[in-house]
């Protein structure tokens, strides 16, 4: 970070040659590997947010009605009376806590982060197409974030209808209090989210398609590069819809439309709102909804793509194969989202349609799986921190993408829908996989993004204790579910027949409380090697894509020459007759070379 | 003092893992390794971790699998429920064989097939035979999971037979309340404006309009009375002039539906739906025949809740503003899975299943299923307590204007005839 960036300019070709200001150079930036940081900085702090709303939420979970200091000093005694939390407070803390992981954490940090980071490195261009729309993107974000907890303070609470914001609960403060103020400023906060992933999304394509370096091909781009590509191409086109149910829902609210609502009788009150439907919501919402689920896996996917091949010192396996399913993925998560509303009274034949199409994507998905096993197998493995949750991911993605099957079974739906067992699932291979995605993508690139080295040695132990958590949080949960107990639930005491499985919960909170305890160590090591981490060479894990040939400190236009030309595909690795285990995609092809 | 312990204990760990990892930096830049040279040593632990971790995984599962087993739901008590476990172990069993071996793999070569100098990876770039092999496997074991699945998805959802037994279950924050069509065998028209305290589905007769009428005129002149004569602040004003008006919409709406009730009571007599609601059975008990059909109207009054019964392997939303249906046969009755759980105090719950408020976690109404005998002298009994007196045969037509205004305006009325729907 010390990067005298001026003058490593001066080296340059490139003409501007100027002092930054701390402002222009930190704050307002433009350029992407600074502005990657800026969304990497943003989403660790609100992830934290997250990770402690959680452990409340969890203490309340396995030990229902006991006070806790560590809740009452989070929420005072209006949320917590005692240390005990307040209900309406527990349904604000599920809410407040999917809409950051899913949306802040998963979606801008992990996207915003490697997007910015590895599209101009990997595909040598100079930096985004435009720097200006970029670094816009990342304020809105910044304000976006802000806006989301401003909402944690205003009086009723932060929006408590769930992540999902089903309407006429989100839209009737006389239904939860947290529907007023706080849904006003959800509302507002995912506005300027949408408008931020949008900016940030034509960005990545329109760099993609028009700034790769000479000899970089489409087909010869890294997974990452085609991962954030069709992310980005996803977001572009799904996101708007959710704009639109968002404003749809504030003229609900605030002007007296009925798009949602009808029929309401509430608080002695027969309400004016007429002919609209709460369906309507769910399907505008899904529509966003399910994609965005695959905005929040595809990076990963790419990452680790990448660093398995890279740490298996092996081509990546069927990587025509890999882009295939990449584009499989995309395509078809447009076409499964009626699966979240099976029992909403939705047209049954509806719904067959929407099993066939959600269990379609098992086939790209078990495709993957496939492949990445195939690159172990018989691998030269260096297990850095990155191999490891890379690794990590795979197996997180097995253990939840199979429960997938059951959940997008219609009929077994009629069992398990909104139960802890969906929670189970969307964590395990949402949740899980996405945030191992972006440990690996930190660990690996974090040489990249600072200079620096990381500790390894707190790398394998935030690994390992994450790793066993994961599953000791998770997999538990399935039987709860299976047991038939409801999630958003503020406690089961009210039922005996869950008796026999809430010691469940027990043991679910403890891992839970050790996960958490687990991130410090990821958090001091971050920003300790960040200051004062060993100082990182330029192509730490002998890879061959192009971001590992721009100099260690950081300059704008990322290569001190002319661009790279590119001969070759990023996986070369071992490949016979090569002196080396790892051949750059800038060597170019010996004479009677084939490509790969 | 224990709190002022453990925030030492804590603090100190920290200390400690930040020295920890101050003294290894140190040691390996005395011995000049650098931090992205994995040693030989690193690289068997995790591998050996791999190894390790695929048995603590799997003996994980086993445990809870084990230890659980006897804690889930007991067997279904319907007849769909049945065949929806069935489904359920099929599909298990599929994922389990998967979960299996893809895991065993994944760890199995993670652990092998660690780093060595001497040794380079196999180079195997792609092979379309494997590709092509794992792309029709999982195709077909889908096409399989697939046709199950819809076969039965077409059953369960199939209408439910004619002489189904009719119950509706109405909703909202935090209880349910049941309905049965009483004498006639038909439950009554219902709109959510005549809801009050002693309609509390908002069940439409000549009565119940009625009732409603006198009460919103008193509420409007109270209203009124107060904004006339006392001293306000301007925002109380407001808010009472908003009230107001509110009231004042609900009771030319409720006129509207009065004229539409008259005409449909003078076209089809003792047939129209509204005539129905009198006899109808309001009542915050769900009881249930066994080995009957049932078919479950499911309604809400102010937001989405979902009727969800597991022991019975059903479910279903609750929607304000339409109504929803689910078809069932209960195969067991309360009594009989007292004895299969070999509990007393076994119950069926119906629970609510959609976030729906602070209160959510305990909108709940057992359920009582007992054999047709049983059933039939409960409803006989509650049936001595319908909804009103049994309205007397309908009175002449009432001489109603209908002009086209009339019409507009009642077609944005909205519910107007939930009696017949027509799932």
């Amino acid at each position: 970070m010390g990067a005298t960036t001026a003058h490593a300019a001066a080296h340059g070709h490139q003409a501007h040659h100027h002092e930054e200001s701390f402002i222009s150079k930190y704050i307002f930036t433009q350029d992407h590997k600074m502005i990657s940081k800026q969304f990497l900085v943003t989403a660790i702090f609100m992830a934290w947010v997250a990770v402690v709303m959680s452990l409340l939420f969890r203490l309340q979970l396995a030990w229902p009605g006991e006070g806790f200091a560590f809740t009452s000093f989070f929420l005072g005694e209006k949320w917590a009376p005692g240390g005990v939390l307040d209900p309406n407070m527990y349904l604000a803390l599920v809410t407040i806590h999917g809409t950051i992981m899913v949306f802040f954490v998963l979606t801008g940090g992990l996207s915003g982060t490697f997007a910015n980071l590895l599209i101009p490195l990997q595909i040598g261009a100079r930096d985004m197409a435009s720097g200006f729309i970029n670094m816009l993107s990342y304020w809105f974000f910044f304000m976006s974030s802000m806006v989301m907890l401003a909402s944690l303070f205003v009086e009723g609470g932060p929006a408590s209808a769930g992540w999902t914001v089903y309407p006429p609960l989100s839209a009737l403060p006389k239904a939860i209090p947290g529907s007023g103020a706080g849904m006003t400023l959800w509302l507002v906060s995912m506005t300027l989210f949408i408008a931020s992933s949008l900016m940030g999304g034509l960005n990545y394509v329109v760099t993609i398609l028009n700034l790769r370096t000479k000899g970089m091909k489409m087909t010869r781009m890294p997974l990452t590069v085609w991962a954030l590509f069709l992310t980005a191409v996803v977001g572009i086109l799904s996101f708007p819809v959710l704009l639109s149910a968002a404003l749809l829902l504030l003229l609900d609210r605030s002007l007296g439309t009925s798009f949602y609502l009808s029929d309401i009788h509430i608080a002695g009150e027969a309400l004016d709102h007429s002919g609209g439907s709460p369906i309507l919501f769910q399907h505008l919402f899904w529509f966003l909804g399910h994609p965005e689920v695959y905005i929040v896996i595809l990076p990963a996917f790419g990452i680790t793509s990448e660093i398995i091949s890279t740490n298996a010192r092996k081509p990546i396996f069927g990587y025509r194969a890999m882009i295939g399913s990449l584009f499989a993925i995309a395509f078809l998560s447009f076409l499964v989202w009626g699966h979240h509303m099976f029992i909403t009274g939705m047209n049954p034949f509806l719904g067959s349609v929407f099993v066939f199409t959600t269990l379609l994507i098992a086939i790209p998905s078990a495709v993957k799986v496939f492949n990445y096993i195939t690159t172990l197998w018989r691998g030269n493995i260096v297990f850095t921190p990155a191999m490891l949750f890379s690794i990590g991911l795979v197996a997180t993605f097995i253990a939840g993408g199979l429960t997938g099957i059951i959940l997008a079974d219609s009929t077994l739906d009629i069992q398990v829908h909104d139960t802890y067992f969906v929670i189970a699932h969307f964590h395990i291979v949402m949740g899980m996989s996405a945030i191992f995605g972006m440990f690996a993508g930190i660990y690996h690139w974090f040489p990249k993004m600072y200079g620096k080295m990381m500790n390894t040695k707190l790398g394998y132990a935030h690994f390992w204790i994450t790793f066993a958590c994961a599953f000791g949080v998770f997999f538990p949960m399935h039987f709860i579910g299976l047991a038939g107990a409801p999630r958003r639930y503020y406690s089961y005491s009210e039922f005996p027949m869950f008796d026999g499985v809430v010691d469940l919960n027990v043991l679910v909170t403890i891992f839970a409380i050790i996960g958490a305890m687990a991130q410090l160590i990821f958090t001091y090591n971050f920003f300790y090697s960040v200051f004062r981490g060993p100082k990182a060479v330029q192509n730490p894990w002998k890879s061959n894509t192009l971001e590992w040939t721009t100099p260690v400190e950081h300059m704008h236009g990322n290569w001190p020459g002319p661009l790279p030309v590119v001969h070759r595909w990023p996986y070369d690795y071992s490949k016979p007759g090569k002196p080396e285990d790892w051949v750059s995609q800038i060597t170019p092809l010996e004479d009677g070379e084939e490509e790969h | 003092m224990t709190k002022l312990l453990i925030l030492i204990v804590v603090v100190l760990g920290i200390l400690a893992v930040a020295q920890l990892a101050r003294v290894y930096e140190l040691t390996s830049r005395l011995r000049n390794k650098r931090e992205e040279e994995i040693s030989a040593g690193d690289n068997r632990f995790n591998a050996r971790m791999m190894w390790a971790f695929l048995v603590v995984y799997f003996g994980f599962f086993l445990w809870l699998c084990v230890e659980y087993k006897d804690k889930m739901l007991p067997v279904a008590a319907s007849a769909h429920g049945v065949e929806l476990d069935w489904l359920m172990d099929f599909n298990w069993l599929i994922l389990f064989i998967v979960f299996v071996i893809t895991n065993v793999l994944l760890f199995w070569f993670a652990g092998k097939y660690v780093y060595s100098k001497d040794r380079r990876a196999y180079w195997l770039p792609h092979n379309n035979k494997l590709e092509l092999a794992w792309t029709i496997a999982p195709a077909s074991v889908l096409a399989v999971i697939i046709i199950y699945g819809l076969t039965s998805w077409a059953k369960i959802t199939s209408p439910a037979s004619p002489d189904a037994v009719v119950v509706e279950l109405y909703a909202r924050q935090f209880d349910w309340t049941a309905r049965y069509p009483g004498g006639d065998g038909s439950l009554g028209a219902t709109d959510f404006r005549l809801i009050n305290g002693t309609n509390a589905l908002g069940i439409v007769t000549r009565e119940s309009v009625a009732t409603r009428l006198a009460e919103l005129d008193a509420e409007i002149a109270k209203v009124d009375s107060t904004l006339a004569n006392a001293i306000l602040a301007d925002t109380k004003r407001e808010e009472l002039n908003d009230q107001v008006g509110l009231m004042r919409r609900n009771k030319q709406r409720i006129i509207n539906l009065r004229t539409i009730m008259e005409q449909d009571i003078a076209e089809k007599g003792v047939a129209s739906t509204y005539m129905h609601g009198a006899d109808d059975v309001v009542i915050k008990e769900f009881h249930l025949p066994v080995h009957q059909e049932v078919k479950v109207l499911i309604r809400s009054q102010d937001v989405i809740h979902s009727a969800y019964l597991p022991h019975l392997r059903a479910q279903m939303n609750a929607v304000p503003g339409m109504t929803t249906t689910i078809k069932m046969t209960p195969t067991i009755t309360t009594d009989s899975m007292r004895l299969i759980t070999k509990n007393e105090a076994f119950d069926f719950i119906l629970l609510c299943n959609k976030i729906c408020g602070a209160s959510h976690y305990n909108m709940q109404m057992p359920l009582v299923v007992t054999d047709a005998a049983t059933h039939e002298s409960w409803y006989a009994e509650a049936m001595k307590k319908p909804f009103q007196t049994p309205a007397a045969p309908p009175a002449p037509p009432v001489a109603v204007p209908l002009d086209s205004a009339a019409t507009a305006v009642a077609a944005t009325v909205g519910t107007v005839a939930q009696a017949q729907p027509t799932h």
